[in-house]
Formats: structure tokens, sequence, C-alpha cells
């Protein structure tokens, strides 16, 4: 930890109804930083935020600002402010008394609070609009006041919430240089949440990405894109394909059925590992000399800069690529991929792996129900055991009463020719399952393992 | 706010010192005799005694038919002024809804002097009438107001469907509009029950309601049988509110 | 054709709606005691309850005044309470809100002889002498309920952030209150206190049955007593028409103001 920390958040952990939304969050801020909390709805991190304006008190740990605690000081005494996402202005004041709100609660002199307010909508180019109620403003406009409200108190930290979710493309365009400007020429330190990953890219200095109440990775936004830690964060920054693959041994990747040289080392021999290759990065031509491997293209869209193809390589997976240039439906063209533009990442988990108790010689208990599956000698009831079944033995049933178990779709991932998706069950419990049937997101299924599939071993043995 | 929810305690205990006390009461002293002894006699009375029975039975029956005349005089005027292509003035609407807030002892005097000064008898024929008279707008308001939030699109869609404009109305808007016709009902069925000073007015106090027995009993210090009275009155309430399912707090909000 | 049948329709019944009143109306401009008689124009009808004069228009007057008097503290008490109420109420979760809930609308269920009744045994109950006192709390009791219903939606309808960018901009929790968030209930808090105003004018059988026997009058028990009697006060007929006239025009003035409001949001 340095000195020029100004936030330090320390084994932050909180839970909502006994549902963990932040799970031990450790990271810093530094003085005059651009930082952005990237991750999709219900990911933990406008909770976050709201703790550190202090709208929620923690469970657990500390968050500091300029090396003192301030968990347990009330929102109003936190030389912090927030600009929301639904803007919250006060719509009983003008625009004037809106800005001039926090002024006049620190009874500054009225010459000061004229002075100040009319700089800073000046600086948000909302100078002729002081008079005006609230009311009768653009989304866009009173996004401005909203930031000119609480920049106005020159806080040591800018919370913002989202702040463009609710405006329109093009004005969401305009209010990102805005805000990058705003924020340059202040040097306050931005602390900023949202789930739109191009918006993260273009304004941050550090992005700081979270899934499921975790961070998943700390980095630039160019470390970010072009090494993602896990399939999670590659898929939710920028266009990827993400495919099974294993690392043959340093720099040498097999995957989609062909060997490709590659930078990464240290994965050991013969490891299963995921693979990203981002579309931009596949080069594509009408000639099989040169190239590493085929394919067919399937489709080709016009995207404005450059045509979006799927292309079917020779063993039948689906590969996405980009292009300045069309290539037709139907024609077989020639792929490359450079070694450095493969990214290996670790897999988090090659089966799924529960907790379980032996019930007897053939039943055991696992996710809450009872499980027909073959015990092996040596094992007696009240055993405390794991469980490992692969991802493409669980099977999934349309309706949730037809499985032993219920569960929901949380998560989806396209593998190049199977999806891998992430189970949530009615316990509450996640599993991993490889299917080639097409579900969504939110589906309701039932969960069905055979009992050959399920394979028992001692805990910690 | 998240702290702010012990503000609700000053008006709890005022609830509960000054709405369910008193209904408790209602049963307390419905269960005792003069003398603080419990007793079911006061019940058993009621029901042995035949002129209260058929009070009882002509206040429901009263109701009933004030309810059913309200809902088929008031639907189709709610439905006219909810119509934008049959009625465009807001005063009209503005004029059904006044008498609401009116003093309904003064309109109900000035509909008994009217009938008087026309030389018609009062009876029930009269009480009927000025019970309509009374509580039409009270059955009107509602169904509006459910008519009005309706979204158009439900019936555009219907008749994208290929249901004829009758159909439509039939198969959309009337079931759209139940909750409304629940609200009206609950709002006119048990104060007509419960009225006395209308069917005094109305009816010169030759035809007696069940509100009127309540009035008199406590009144003339026959506090437990009075009490027994309202005990059975509150049952009634008890299963017509939960027959309607208490909809009405939604349109009920807004008289204004 | 649809048209003309339907605007019938509506002007029959409202001729229905109106007839009493007009015709209550038309006496009031005649100085004969018996209604329906009428012995040439007059307004000493008038006169006579502007000046307190002949027939009993004193306690006529006093009625008025006690209505007017009643009406106004149990709205405020009702507001103040009930907006309270509603903030708490906001607040509560699952359960503890549900009950509140349904405690509020048991007032506004029950029919008034009920909450007379059961109010009347409380106070005989608690040994209570029955007046004013008794009279105003029981009319806070039947007119809260509408505070509090048109409070919340303001509640529900209010940002939620507001209160939070308050407290984010330096105010205290109970400077927060009162510069944003009754700003922003104050509608809602208007127009609970035009309700309970107006419920309890208009309210008959709960004071009658709480106003104990120290002869207090308002303008419904008055009229009670006064057609129990027989005759009718020859002064309600113009009273009655001006509450009348006054009602009218204010619905009037609200309703198409609003109506106006609606058309320009348009």
């Amino acid at each position: 930890m340095t000195q020029d920390n100004i936030i330090d958040i320390q084994h932050l952990s909180k839970s909502f109804g006994g549902v963990k939304v932040l799970d031990d969050i450790n990271f810093y801020v530094r003085q005059g930083e651009f930082v952005t909390l990237l991750g999709p709805s219900g990911c933990g991190k406008t909770t976050l935020l709201r703790q550190i304006a202090g709208f929620i008190a923690p469970d657990e740990g500390r968050i500091l600002l300029e090396g003192k605690d301030i968990s347990g000081i009330p929102p109003y005494k936190r030389p912090l402010n927030t600009v929301f996402q639904r803007y919250a202005l006060f719509p009983h004041l003008d625009v004037f008394d809106n800005v001039a709100f926090g002024l006049k609660l620190q009874k500054v002199p009225r010459k000061e609070i004229e002075v100040r307010v009319t700089k800073m909508l000046k600086m948000v180019s909302m100078a002729d609009y002081e008079d005006r109620s609230v009311d009768s403003l653009s989304g866009g406009q009173q996004q401005r006041v909203a930031i000119a409200r609480a920049l106005v108190n020159y806080p040591k930290v800018l919370l913002l919430d989202e702040p463009l979710a609710a405006l329109d493309l093009k004005m969401r365009k305009d209010m990102q240089m805005e805000l990058k400007e705003i924020h340059r020429k202040m040097g306050i330190t931005f602390i900023y949440v949202t789930h739109d990953q191009e918006e993260a890219l273009t304004l941050s200095d550090t992005i700081v990405v979270f899934n499921e109440g975790r961070i998943q990775q700390i980095g630039t936004p160019a470390d970010i894109y072009n090494e993602p830690v896990n399939s999670f964060v590659a898929d939710f920054i920028g266009e990827s394909t993400i495919l099974n693959g294993t690392m043959i041994r340093d720099r040498r990747v097999e995957f989609m059925g062909h060997e490709f040289d590659c930078v990464d080392e240290g994965f050991g021999e013969n490891v299963p590992v995921d693979v990203v290759v981002r579309p931009e990065d596949v080069y594509i031509m009408n000639q099989l000399e040169g190239a590493q491997f085929s394919g067919v293209v399937k489709s080709c869209i016009f995207k404005g800069v450059h045509y979006e193809m799927f292309v079917e390589t020779d063993n039948g997976f689906e590969l996405m690529v980009q292009d300045y240039n069309a290539f037709e439906p139907g024609s077989t063209v020639g792929l490359l991929i450079r070694p450095g533009d493969i990214q290996v990442m670790r897999k988090e988990r090659t089966c799924n792996t529960v907790e379980a108790v032996v019930e007897d010689g053939s039943h055991i208990k696992m996710l809450g129900c009872n499980w027909e599956c073959e015990v092996p000698e040596g094992f007696t009831p009240g055993d405390e055991v794991l469980a490992e079944f692969d991802f493409e033995k669980v099977e999934l049933l349309d309706n949730r009463e037809d499985g032993k178990l219920g569960g929901e779709v949380h998560f989806l991932l396209y593998k190049g020719d199977h999806y891998h998706l992430t189970i949530l069950t009615d316990d509450g419990d996640h599993l991993w399952v490889d299917t080639n049937d097409i579900w969504d997101k939110g589906d309701l299924v039932g969960i069905e393992i055979a009992p050959a599939d399920i394979k028992l071993k001692r805990r910690n043995g | 706010m998240v702290k702010r929810s012990y503000w609700s305690l000053p008006y709890l205990i005022f609830m509960v010192v000054f709405v369910v006390l008193p209904l408790l009461l209602i049963v307390l002293y419905a269960f005792q005799d003069g003398s603080g002894h419990f007793t079911l006699s006061n019940i058993t009375r009621f029901f042995t005694d035949s002129d209260s029975l058929s009070t009882f039975a002509l206040s429901i029956e009263v109701a009933i038919e004030n309810t059913l005349i309200c809902i088929l005089l008031g639907y189709p005027a709610a439905w006219i002024l909810s119509n934008h292509k049959l009625n465009r003035s807001a005063v009209t609407v503005v004029l059904f809804i006044m008498p609401m807030w009116i003093n309904a002892l003064m309109r109900t005097l000035a509909t008994a002097e009217l009938f008087s000064m026309l030389g018609i008898t009062l009876g029930k024929g009269t009480l009927l009438f000025g019970m309509v008279y009374d509580y039409l707008p009270f059955m009107i308001y509602p169904i509006y107001n459910t008519l009005m939030k309706m979204d158009n699109s439900y019936a555009e869609a219907a008749e994208d469907l290929g249901a004829a404009p009758w159909k439509v109305f039939w198969k959309v808007t009337v079931p759209l509009s139940f909750p409304g016709v629940m609200s009206g009902i609950l709002m006119v069925f048990m104060p007509t029950v419960s009225t006395f000073a209308i069917s005094e007015f109305l009816t010169n106090n030759k035809i007696k309601l069940f509100g009127t027995i309540i009035q008199e009993n406590i009144n003339s210090s026959m506090w437990n049988y009075g009490a027994a009275l309202a005990f059975i009155m509150l049952i009634i309430i008890g299963i017509t509110s939960m027959l309607g399912e208490t909809k009405q707090s939604e349109t009920e909000g807004g008289l204004i | 054709m649809k048209k003309i049948l339907a605007q019938c329709y509506i002007w029959l019944l409202l001729a229905m709606l109106y007839a009493p009143l007009l015709f209550i109306a038309v006496f009031s401009f005649t100085e004969s005691r018996v209604l329906g008689n009428w012995t040439g124009f007059s307004t000493k009808l008038y006169a006579n309850l502007f000046t307190g004069g002949v027939n009993g228009g004193s306690s006529l007057m006093s009625a008025v005044e006690n209505t007017l008097l009643i009406a106004l503290i149990a709205a405020v008490f009702s507001t103040i309470l009930g907006t309270v109420a509603a903030i708490g109420i906001f607040n509560l979760r699952g359960r503890k809100r549900q009950t509140m809930q349904f405690l509020n609308n048991i007032p506004m269920i029950n029919p008034d002889i009920i909450t007379g009744v059961s109010l009347f045994l409380l106070f005989v109950f608690l040994k209570f002498s029955q007046g004013y006192v008794t009279v105003i709390l029981a009319h806070i009791t039947f007119c809260t309920p509408y505070v509090v219903l048109s409070v919340m939606p303001k509640l529900s309808q209010m940002n939620p952030n507001i209160y939070e960018a308050a407290l984010d901009l330096g105010a205290t929790p109970s400077t927060a209150l009162r510069k944003v968030l009754v700003p922003e209930l104050r509608p809602g808090m208007i127009s609970g206190f035009i309700m309970a105003f107006t419920m309890s004018l208009d309210d008959f059988a709960v004071t009658f049955f709480t106003r104990g026997t120290i002869g207090l009058d308002t303008l419904s028990t008055y009229i009670y007593t006064d057609a129990r009697k027989g005759g009718l006060t020859p002064e309600l007929r113009p009273l009655m028409t001006l509450i009348f006239l006054l009602v009218l025009v204010l619905l009037l003035i609200i309703n198409l103001r609003s109506a106006r409001a609606e058309n320009k949001a348009k």
C-alpha cells in the first residue's frame, strides 16, 4: 500500500437475506485515477459503490479513505459525492438550487456559492439553464446537472452509478468524451460503475471486472482485453470465440483439432485449457496455401467498418471472423491465427465436484436430494465424500418437474461446437453442463444424472 | 430511509387503541349481559326474534336490489363517460362525482321533501329510489376510474384479432373492468345495509333497516344487544370483503 | 345516433341526481315555512342565515361552525399522523407491512355505524366523557387511512435515490426529510388533507355516536334531529344551496385545471 492510494477496500463482504452479494473484495484506487467497476447486472458492483458512498454498511471488511477507515461514518459526513443512475435531481428545486444544495448545507457564503455554481454549470455546458425547472430538461441535460451538483462540492472521490445508462447511444458517446474531459480538468478520482464493456474500455485507467460478487480481474483496458484471465472475462469483454483446448507443452497448444504455436508457458504438458480467439485476430484468405486450417463460410454480415463472418472449420467448429473484405457464404477459405493472438487460460474446473454423503450401498445425498449411484467398496453410510461427474453427463429436461432437481440457466458460453452452461439449482448450487441443445438464459430446467456417471472420492483423501 | 420503519409505530398504537380495541369491545359486549357476565343470549335473541330477523332479511334484500340497480344504471354511464367518442366533456364527469362530496343526509332530505311535495307516499319504493339516488355516484366513480385507466391497446389487440366491437366490449372491456365493479359493490352494499338515517328519512321511519335497530338499541342504552347486532354486521362485512378481495384500495385511493 | 342516445342517457341520470337539489335551491328563494309552497320571491332566508335571525338560525350557524372546526382539526391531525405513518409503512417489509396495510384498510371498509358504535363502546369502556374531544378522535380514526393512501403513492413514485442524494450532498437525515422528502410528498399530503376534511364534513353516523349528551351538534346531526322533529328549518334551504354551489365550483376548478394540465403534458 503506497501513500497515494485514496481508496483502499479490504476484505469487504456483504450478504442480503443469506445471499452473498460481495465476497472478500480487495482493491485500491490511486489518487486521480479513473476506475471502472464492470460486470453484468446483479454482480455486486452497485452494492460496492453504495458501500463506498455509505448507503449500505459492509458485513465484514474495511473501506479506507486516505488511510482512515470510513466504514462507520454516515454518508452525509463522507467527503464523497455520487452521481445517481436516474439522476435523482430534486424536482422541487430549479437547476441552480439543485447544484447549490450541498454548498448551502455547508454554509458556504452566498457570493462564493454563486461563483462556484456558475462556474460548474459552465463546465458542464449548462450555463444558461440556472432558473429552469429540472423537469423541463432532457435526459442528457439532467445528467449534466447531476454531475455539476456532485462536483461543485469538490469531493475527494466522485462515485458514478451507471450515469449514462438511460441515455441513447449517440448522447452516451458524447457524454463519455465529456466525462473524460471533466476528469482530466478537475483531477478528481472517479469510481465508475457500468455494465457496458465498451464504455469501460473507453473511459478507464483501470477496470475491475466483477461477476457473482467476486473480482475476476483487475487491469488496464488493454490488459483486460488482450489477456483475459478466465472465460467469463473473455466472453464479457469484446467479441470472442472460446474453445476447449489442450496445452501440449510450453508454446504449443491444440484446439479445433489442430496444433498451433503460441506464446504461453508454464501450464505443464497435456493440460486441458480454455483458448480465446478474438474475431479480428483470425486471418481469412481465398487460397489454402499458407493457411493453418480451412473452413467454409456460413454467413457474412456487413457491420459498418468490417464484415462479421461465421466459418465452419474443417473439424466442425464454428469460428467468428472479422475482416474488411467480404467472403461469399459457401466458399472455402483458408484461416490462420498468429501465436501472439492466441490467449490460453487455465480451466477453472474440468468436471462438476459436489460434496455428498453416502446413504447406503447404492445411494448418496447431494445437492439437497437423494441420488442413485454406484458406491464402490470401502465406503460406508454416513461417509462424507466428493461426487464428481462430467459436464456432458448432466442431462437437462424441458420441465423442471421432470428432473430430480430443478434449476435455471444462469450463464451461457458457446465453445465452437457446443454450449457450456452454468446452471443455478433451486437450492443455490452451481452446476456446469456441456450440451448441444440450445437454451436461453433464464430457462427453467430439470436436472438428471445417470447413476453410472457419478464417481465418488474421499474428501481430502 | 432504511431506519424510518419505526415511524409507523405511533399510527400502529393509534390504530390498536381506536380501531382494534373498539372492534374487540363490540365482540366483548356482544357476549356479555348487562352485569358483565358471559352469555350467548344476545346472539340467540337475534336468531329467535322474528322482528329482528325480518328486518335483517329486508336490509339484505334492499342492499342487493340497490347494488344491482346501481350496477345496471351505473355501468353504462361510466362506460359512456370514459368513452372519448361519446363524451368529451369533463364537466359531465364532475357533475357525476359531485354528489359524493355533498352531505348524504342533506341530499336524502331533499329527496324526501321532493317526494312529499309530489304527493308520493313514502315506503319501500321511495326507499329504494332514494338509496339508488344516494349511492349511484359511488358505483359510477370506481368503474369510470378503471375504465379510464384501462390500456386502450387491449381493445385494439382484440379488434386486431378480429373481434367485433360488441365482442370487444363483452370479452375484453367488461372482464377488465371487474375490479372497478367489485369496489363499487363494496362502496354500495355495506353502507346500504348499515345506514339508518337515510331509511328513516325516506320512509318516514315506517320501514326499519338493520342499521336503525342497532342505533335504537345503542341509543336506548341496550348496549349489549346493540353490540351483538353490530357483531353480526361485522361478520357480514368480513364475508363480503373477503369475497371482494379488497381490490378496492387501488381504485378508492384518489377520489379527487 | 349512438352519441345522441348516450348523451340522452347521461343527462337523464344527471336530471334524476340533481332534481332534489334544484328543488331545494328554487325554494330557498321564498319565505314559506313549508316546502313546495311558493309565496313569492324573497331572499329573506339568506338574510336570516347570515344575521342569525329567526327560526333557530343561530343554533344552525353554531352547528356549521362546529362542523368546520372539527373537520379542520381532524384533517390537520390526520395529515400529520397519516404522513408519518405512510413513511413508516413504506419502509416496512413483508408481513409487517401487510399487517399495517390491513389495519389501515379496516376503518375504510367498516361502515360508519360500526366505526361509530365501536368507538362509542370504547369511550364508555374507558369512562371517557364524550364531547368535542371524542368526536375529533373518532374523525381522526376514519380520516387518517385516506391520508396514508394518498401519501403512499407519492412515496413509491419518488425516485428512491433522491433522499440518498441529499445525504450524499451533506444533509443530515432530518434536513433531508425537511428539504427533500416533505416537498416531494406535499401534493399527496394536500390531497389527503382535502379528503380528510371532506370525509369529516360529510360524516353523520360516527359523530352521532360519539358526541355524547352535551348538546354538541354538527350540521349532520342538526339536520337529523331537525328532520326527526318533523319540520325542516327553512334556513337549511339557502344553506344547502350555498354548500351545493361551493362544492360544485371547487370541484369544477380542480378538475378542469388538472384536465388542462394533462392536455398540456400531452
